[in-house]
């Protein structure tokens, strides 16, 4: 790791960044002042209410390095519009600096020379820095608000079925959160640990399924700045579906739009001057529910992991995206007078590890909590000489990586691993710790199964994830990626309607058709299947390292992208 | 919707009569065809107008097996002008019947929930008759889907 010195030099080097694009501002504070705590974080205060967003930490206490999509498709109308821009498109669309620290901290370009010059960000302990400042000089007119995927994601917390996140957060003093992975710990852990937080856990959208009533507090009242504050919570609304059933069998979800319009009215009627949705939806779906619910205000979303430098617009309604892992953190100031929102002031502010001091007593905490798996999380299981990284529609060399250990420690013909938008990077030549394997497959539903699936099941699982990433309505989209698959390649169109997107499946080591009728050996993990048996997906992962003890995983050429 | 308890339990009580609509036997499939001929049935040939009935019914099952719909019409429900039946239709299952309520203006108002089976990935159909002999139709799309990779 460079010097604290090397990198303000590095940055301050990257020049001047001119032009007109829509996100000028960020570019030219930065390249005005050199990048610095004072530079990230220096804002002059606006309104009367500031909002600070935080989202999908996926538990992620310490400082990660995190590479953004290569390929983030729109389905329908929203093709091409952000977040579905990446890249080079994506530095254009907001006249960012190829090289610059926004471009490390937004794109996958040059990601691995970026990495190494502008170092991991994120970390809990950084992220305090930045809410305690703004806290401190915003005092009584700000909320924190948490948008969940929280408690799950590392070693850590799975150990401690997010415990570890709960203390800790719990010290950032949020005002309200909700959820998502949060209930793959189960019914009654989930109880348990929302009786004891400090602060409101809100689902508009989450029902009781016996009596069908509510079974989460919709929304919360506050009153910040003289400002009456609505923040209503959606969790995510296919919980049920994209994780098990079975651990949560009393709960529904949905995304319940209807139910979202009676509280903006029942906050409306009780004065409430500005509405604010914390949504776990995915952008496209608040996109959409923005578009045909009138009256919110600001929606603050989360789960599809997009950051975006400014806000989107829909109508009068201001949508954020805040990113994942604890890389950003969002600051929106507003002027509201008169019960609406006159103008606002915004701020995606990238959580650079090297360049915000962390705080003293969040760092304490972190290590508190870490202490007692220290020893186990730095144990290193392999090397690795190449990139390895999650995110993407199709597939990413960390999943490559499983996909290879499932099909030679299973034996079988094919691999399958879910499309998570958690895990997070490594550079080359650096060790594969226990931590970093856990940061991709740390969950409550871990076995490995071994099944035999005829080619027809196996042409439907995919043709089912990809109407769920494709489907032209969000309100039909699960906001997951697409199944990574191993021993195998595939067309897909994501054009194409329902059941006919998946075409030329390939077995990879034959050369020959996937046949509809022929059965195939199948190792997969994260069934959302009761009772599903096996051995948990890090030991599978584990042992093939221990025999690969240097992994070199090139570019997946297996899926091909008809346009 | 947000149905308090004593509510639900009126409402499956008294403020609808419910019949399920008679089972055939069969394992093919419902295409629109039989579809279109169950609405013909029960609308006696008059075409359907949109307006006045809301379907509510998740975009994604949760399960399949046990689907929730709730239907409103919009009515005075008076003696001169009421709803006086809903039917709800499944296009992709072996017979796209899923339930007809029944209601008279004692009836208070023309909403009814309840749970359906569907086999696959399909549009669910309501269709309210009034007392003039209109009727109207309102239509979802939900989703049945193999799950178990959003995240």
């Amino acid at each position: 790791m460079f010097s604290r010195r090397e990198f303000l030099m590095a940055a301050t080097a990257t020049g001047a960044i001119l032009g007109s694009g829509v996100a000028g501002r960020w570019s030219r504070v930065m390249a005005q002042q050199g990048l610095s705590e004072e530079s990230l974080l220096a804002m002059p205060a606006y309104g009367n209410v500031t909002l600070v967003h935080i989202t999908d930490l996926h538990a992620q206490l310490k400082p990660v390095y995190f590479r953004e999509p290569s390929v983030n498709l729109g389905a329908g109308e929203v093709a091409g519009l952000p977040p579905h821009v990446t890249g080079a498109d994506f530095l254009k669309l907001y006249d960012i600096e190829p090289g610059s620290p926004e471009a490390y901290a937004l794109t996958y370009e040059d990601f691995v020379a970026l990495a190494q010059t502008y170092g991991r960000m994120g970390g809990l302990d950084r992220v305090a820095t930045v809410v305690k400042r703004i806290r401190a000089e915003r005092g009584d007119n700000m909320l924190l608000l948490d948008g969940g995927d929280t408690w799950q994601g590392s070693y850590t917390a799975n150990a401690t079925k997010g415990a570890d996140m709960i203390e800790v957060m719990n010290a950032l003093s949020p005002d309200a959160m909700t959820g998502h992975w949060e209930f793959t710990y189960g019914m009654e852990r989930v109880q348990e640990a929302i009786e004891a937080l400090p602060f409101p856990f809100l689902g508009s959208n989450i029902y009781d399924t016996e009596w069908n009533e509510p079974a989460f507090p919709p929304m919360q009242m506050f009153e910040r700045g003289g400002v009456k504050v609505a923040v209503i919570g959606q969790a995510f609304p296919y919980t049920p579906i994209a994780n098990p059933r079975w651990m949560i069998p009393t709960w529904s979800f949905g995304i319940r739009e209807e139910d979202i319009a009676a509280h903006v009215q029942e906050a409306r009627g009780e004065g409430a001057e500005l509405v604010v949705l914390l949504s776990h939806n995915g952008f496209d779906v608040d996109r959409k529910l923005a578009s045909r619910v009138p009256g919110i205000d600001v929606v603050l979303t989360g789960h599809t992991h997009d950051a975006l430098p400014e806000p989107v617009m829909v109508g009068k309604t201001l949508l954020v995206a805040s990113g994942s892992n604890g890389k950003f953190v969002s600051r929106l100031d507003l002027d509201v007078k008169d019960g609406e929102v006159k103008g606002f002031a915004y701020r995606l502010i990238p959580v650079f590890a090297d360049v915000i001091a962390p705080d003293a007593e969040m760092t304490a905490l972190v290590d508190k909590v870490r202490a007692p798996y220290e020893a186990e999380l730095s144990r290193e299981l392999a090397r690795t000489s190449s990139l390895l990284y999650r995110r993407g529609n199709f597939n990413g060399t960390l999943d490559d990586l499983f996909c290879h250990a499932l099909l030679e420690e299973r034996d079988a013909d094919i691999a399958l691993s879910p499309g998570f938008r958690w895990g997070t990077s490594l550079l080359p030549d650096t060790p594969i710790t226990v931590e970093d394997l856990h940061n991709g497959c740390a969950m409550t539903y871990p076995a490995a199964y071994r099944n035999s699936m005829s080619g027809e099941m196996l042409k439907n699982i995919l043709e089912d994830v990809a109407d769920n990433l494709f489907n032209p309505d969000p309100y039909y989209q699960q906001g997951g990626d697409m199944v990574r698959v191993g021993g195998m390649s595939y067309a897909i169109d994501p054009e194409a309607a329902m059941g006919a997107r998946i075409s030329d499946m390939v077995l990879a080591s034959t050369g020959e058709r996937i046949e509809p009728g022929k059965e195939y050996t199948v190792a997969g993990w994260a069934s959302v299947n009761e009772a599903t048996e096996g051995p948990p997906i890090w030991e599978v992962v584990e042992a093939w390292l221990a025999r690969n003890p240097l992994v070199e995983i090139p570019e997946d050429r297996a899926v091909r992208v008809k346009a | 919707m947000n149905l308090t308890r004593r509510e639900a339990l009126r409402l499956s009580a008294g403020a609808a009569i419910l019949a399920f609509a008679a089972s055939r036997a069969g394992p093919a499939l419902a295409g629109p065809a039989e579809t279109e001929k169950a609405m013909a049935e029960f609308t006696g040939g008059a075409s359907p107008a949109t307006g006045r009935i809301t379907l509510t019914a998740p975009e994604i099952a949760e399960n399949g097996n046990t689907v929730p719909v709730s239907v409103f019409v919009e009515s005075p429900m008076t003696d001169e002008d009421h709803v006086t039946e809903v039917t709800i239709l499944a296009e992709g299952n072996p017979n796209p019947g899923v339930a007809t309520f029944h209601f008279t203006p004692m009836s208070g108002d023309a909403t009814a929930t309840t749970r359906m089976r569907l086999a696959k990935t399909q549009n669910v159909i309501a269709i309210a008759k009034m007392s003039d002999g209109s009727v109207f139709m309102d239509k979802k799309e939900v989703k049945v889907t193999i799950g178990g990779c959003g995240g």
